[in-house]
């Protein structure tokens, strides 16, 4: 029989074992898994400004298609940027600590934004945003959550700051055939074209209608359909339009007066806010 | 593994080691006929790529932990057995997670939390339990393949109805022509929805008692 001591050695070696073959897995994998995130994630960022590639060409097309990476603060001034050199990002201004908008992460940054605006001494958010073709559309980034977990999705606009030209929306692990429907073509489509701001520049943003765009109470240009028997996730849809767009309106607004005065509009005002230390 | 005299390949693959692989695809299927591994056939066979590589992964987990265990069988103290199978499973499944992960990303998102359960089908332990603890490593191999094709087979098949009548493809190719769908041909939505699965499985599982009428539980 086994005695006591047999069994306690046994567990001991059979736990070091199989820690060491673990993390051994999980230590040569990583760089492919990470790869595989990143080539995800553009592939995402790419669909939103409506090209749709292959995983392995996302990383040629995204050089290709993304010329700047920025990192905008609350108050709507661009305090980090990042160009592209074909294939190898520098940032041309901003502080070197401040990184790339591609290795930021939206909810982080809203995070220290809330805990700077409660605490002048914490460290401010920078809000990504990810300039297409020369500065013919912008996109940004959207976490929220859904009826069973997390939800993200990418908003390309145009030059305008208030047209959506594009929407991709990904998920955990909404219901497949219900929830998960906002990540279909057909959903996204409904995006295209609609406004954030109404006639009077006021911020709308987007709201997943329940019933269809045309139950809104507004603007129907503000509402998209939407997804029958996913009501949960849609309004996660639209939460998460409201909470992660608002905090680009006074972006979007300051780039709005810089069009309004075309000779400025190429130039980008990098400032550093004062209370940054 | 293989005893001297004769050649190795002709013990290997004697009569009784061949009924362990092949037992399984049918008489003994470890989904249709001891009704194991119900849960993950009901949740992965919407489509038929996941379907598949669940097929593969669980093959490949049972294989090799019916393999490590049989190896460790008379070093195993019977008090820990359980403890000892569930290690060797969990090891396997983290290690297959990680590599679906690594080359198959987009299998591995859509079978997301399915991967991680496999440490909980019944089929794995149930096959440590009864076989690999009591035989030698090469028939605890074979019958570990034979029980996870076992297995896999039922999911392909369950797939394979699913995808052609839920969503007119397979493995994500149109195969119901366009002309069909103007002709006022619908996807039938049921078929994706795990119920049906149920119903599908139901239907295999009449198919063979009425075939193979040794299957059917004899009445008191």
């Amino acid at each position: 029989m086994f005695s006591n001591r047999y069994i306690f050695i046994y567990t001991a070696v059979m736990v070091a074992a199989v820690a060491v073959l673990l993390a051994l897995a999980s230590t040569l994998l990583r760089p492919m898994q990470q790869r595989n995130e990143e080539t995800a994630t553009m592939q995402e960022l790419l669909k939103a400004a409506g090209k749709n590639v292959d995983r392995s060409a996302a990383i040629d097309l995204y050089n290709r298609t993304v010329t700047a990476e920025w990192r905008v603060n609350r108050e709507g001034d661009v305090v980090a940027v990042y160009d592209n050199d074909r294939g190898s990002w520098k940032q041309t201004r901003g502080k070197a600590d401040i990184k790339r908008a591609f290795d930021s992460d939206l909810k982080e940054e809203m995070e220290k934004a809330a805990a700077h605006e409660a605490d002048a001494a914490a460290p401010d958010g920078f809000f990504p945003v990810f300039v297409c073709n020369g500065g013919e559309t912008y996109i940004v980034p959207l976490q929220g959550k859904g009826l069973w977990g997390a939800i993200w999705g990418y908003i390309a606009l145009g030059k305008d700051f208030n047209t959506i030209e594009g929407a991709t929306f990904s998920h955990k692990g909404e219901t497949p055939g219900l929830g998960a429907e906002i990540a279909s073509e057909p959903f996204q489509r409904h995006f295209i074209g609609k406004k954030l701001f109404d006639e009077n520049g006021n911020f709308t943003s987007i709201t997943v209608q329940k019933g269809g765009a045309e139950k809104y109470p507004g603007d129907v240009s503000h509402a998209v359909d939407a997804v029958s028997g996913g009501t949960i996730t849609s309004n996660g849809v639209t939460a998460m339009l409201e909470d992660c767009l608002s905090c680009y309106v006074p972006f979007f607004r300051k780039r709005q007066s810089l069009a309004a005065r075309p000779a400025a509009a190429d130039t980008v005002e990098v400032s550093h806010p004062v209370e940054n230390r | 593994m293989a005893e001297a005299p004769l050649p190795f390949w002709k013990d290997m693959f004697s009569a009784k080691n061949v009924k362990l692989l092949t037992r399984p695809f049918g008489a003994d299927n470890p989904v249709t006929v001891q009704v194991l591994g119900i849960c993950s056939a009901l949740a992965v066979t919407a489509k038929l790529q996941p379907a598949l590589v669940m097929a593969i992964s669980v093959t490949v987990v049972t294989a090799f932990s019916n393999l490590i265990i049989s190896l460790l069988r008379n070093t195993i103290p019977p008090r820990i057995r359980i403890i000892v199978q569930l290690v060797v499973i969990a090891a396997l499944v983290i290690v297959v997670d990680q590599i679906l992960k690594a080359v198959a990303y987009e299998v591995s998102k859509q079978l997301s939390v399915f991967v991680g359960l496999i440490i909980t089908n019944c089929i794995l332990m149930g096959r440590l339990e009864a076989f690999a603890m009591a035989n030698k490593p090469w028939p605890s191999f074979l019958d570990g393949i034979g029980n996870g094709i076992g297995y896999g087979m039922i999911l392909v098949i369950l797939a394979f109805f699913r995808e052609l009548f839920g969503s007119g493809t397979l493995f994500g190719y149109q195969i119901i022509p366009a002309s069909f769908y103007e002709a006022g041909y619908a996807n039938n939505g049921l078929f994706i929805l795990p119920p049906m699965a149920l119903i599908l499985l139901g239907i295999i599982i009449w198919i063979q008692r009425s075939r193979n009428r040794d299957l059917i539980e004899k009445e008191k």
